[in-house]
């Protein structure tokens, strides 16, 4: 748990961010019809979804040591690390739109990607309103961390898998390969992957902050 | 009239895609980028400067 509290990955992280929001807009990038300069976006809108994953997938790992170790530190971790995936879930849900609005006609044109990612952030908000639903704080932590466990699976399933089964008009979906050959060059790589770790990390990040504000308050709360 | 049809679609084809190099030769794209790096800077120090308030009172308690 050190970790969080060390300097050197958070400026690495933003000088990170720096790098491909100058290179994301400047550099060149494959010309494609309907997409034109939008194809940017995949700079700046995927990105949030990694971090969604990232600090999602942190807030499983911590509802499973919680059951483990009945420690009440790891479900603080969990729920944070929740709360600020629902953060970026949103951010990535209104930016998808935005470009959707331009590219595919619509904001909301009921394609399968949106309809399952829809049902994913209320799969989580769901998370949210039992948490708060239950007063008693060990039972409260320990249902739900279960249904945490319970819904990382079925949200992988529907944003990662469910929607290449079907036709989908989001790149990656529908038979599409996700960062292939037809739409993606390694002029976009040296991006796009600086920008998915450098995302995840600033995700990170604001997730140890809430960890630690939340720390702080359940400590004060132990004293009263 | 068929011939004709598969022609144009394929002329369509070869048209070249419409990117903004213009916006960019001309300059101002840097503009844009400057004030995206700005706000992210920004926000980046505000951040920083949250993790050492918290850090002090952490230290307190």
């Amino acid at each position: 748990m050190k970790f969080i509290y060390q300097t050197w990955w958070k400026v690495l992280a933003v000088v990170m961010v720096i790098y491909t929001l100058i290179a994301g807009l400047l550099l060149g990038v494959p010309t494609m019809p309907i997409l034109h300069e939008t194809i940017r976006n995949t700079y700046f809108h995927v990105p949030m979804w990694m971090a969604m994953f990232s600090v999602f997938t942190i807030s499983v790992v911590y509802s499973i040591k919680y059951l483990q170790t009945g420690k009440e530190e790891y479900d603080l971790i969990a729920v944070e690390s929740a709360n600020t995936g629902l953060f970026f879930f949103a951010i990535g849900l209104l930016t998808g739109m935005l470009w959707a609005k331009y590219t595919w006609g619509d904001f909301w044109s009921n394609d399968p990607k949106q309809n399952s990612a829809a049902i994913a952030f209320l799969l989580y908000c769901a998370y949210s309103v039992l948490r708060n639903s239950i007063d008693e704080e060990q039972k409260r932590a320990k249902i739900s961390a279960i249904y945490n466990i319970f819904a990382f699976p079925i949200m992988i399933v529907l944003i990662m898998v469910l929607p290449r089964m079907t036709d989908s008009l989001h790149p990656g979906n529908g038979g599409n390969p996700a960062f292939g050959k037809l739409d993606m060059d390694n002029r976009m790589r040296i991006v796009l992957y600086p920008a998915f770790i450098a995302w995840s990390f600033i995700g990170i990040w604001i997730a140890s902050i809430r960890y630690r504000i939340r720390l702080i308050e359940y400590k004060k709360n132990q004293i009263n | 009239m068929l011939v004709l049809s598969f022609a144009t679609a394929f002329a369509q084809q070869k048209q070249p895609v419409e990117m903004a190099d213009v916006l960019r030769s001309s300059g101002k794209i840097y503009v844009v980028v400057t004030t995206i790096v700005i706000v992210f800077v920004g926000l980046a120090i505000y951040l920083f400067s949250i993790d050492r308030r918290l850090k002090k009172i952490e230290k307190e308690n």
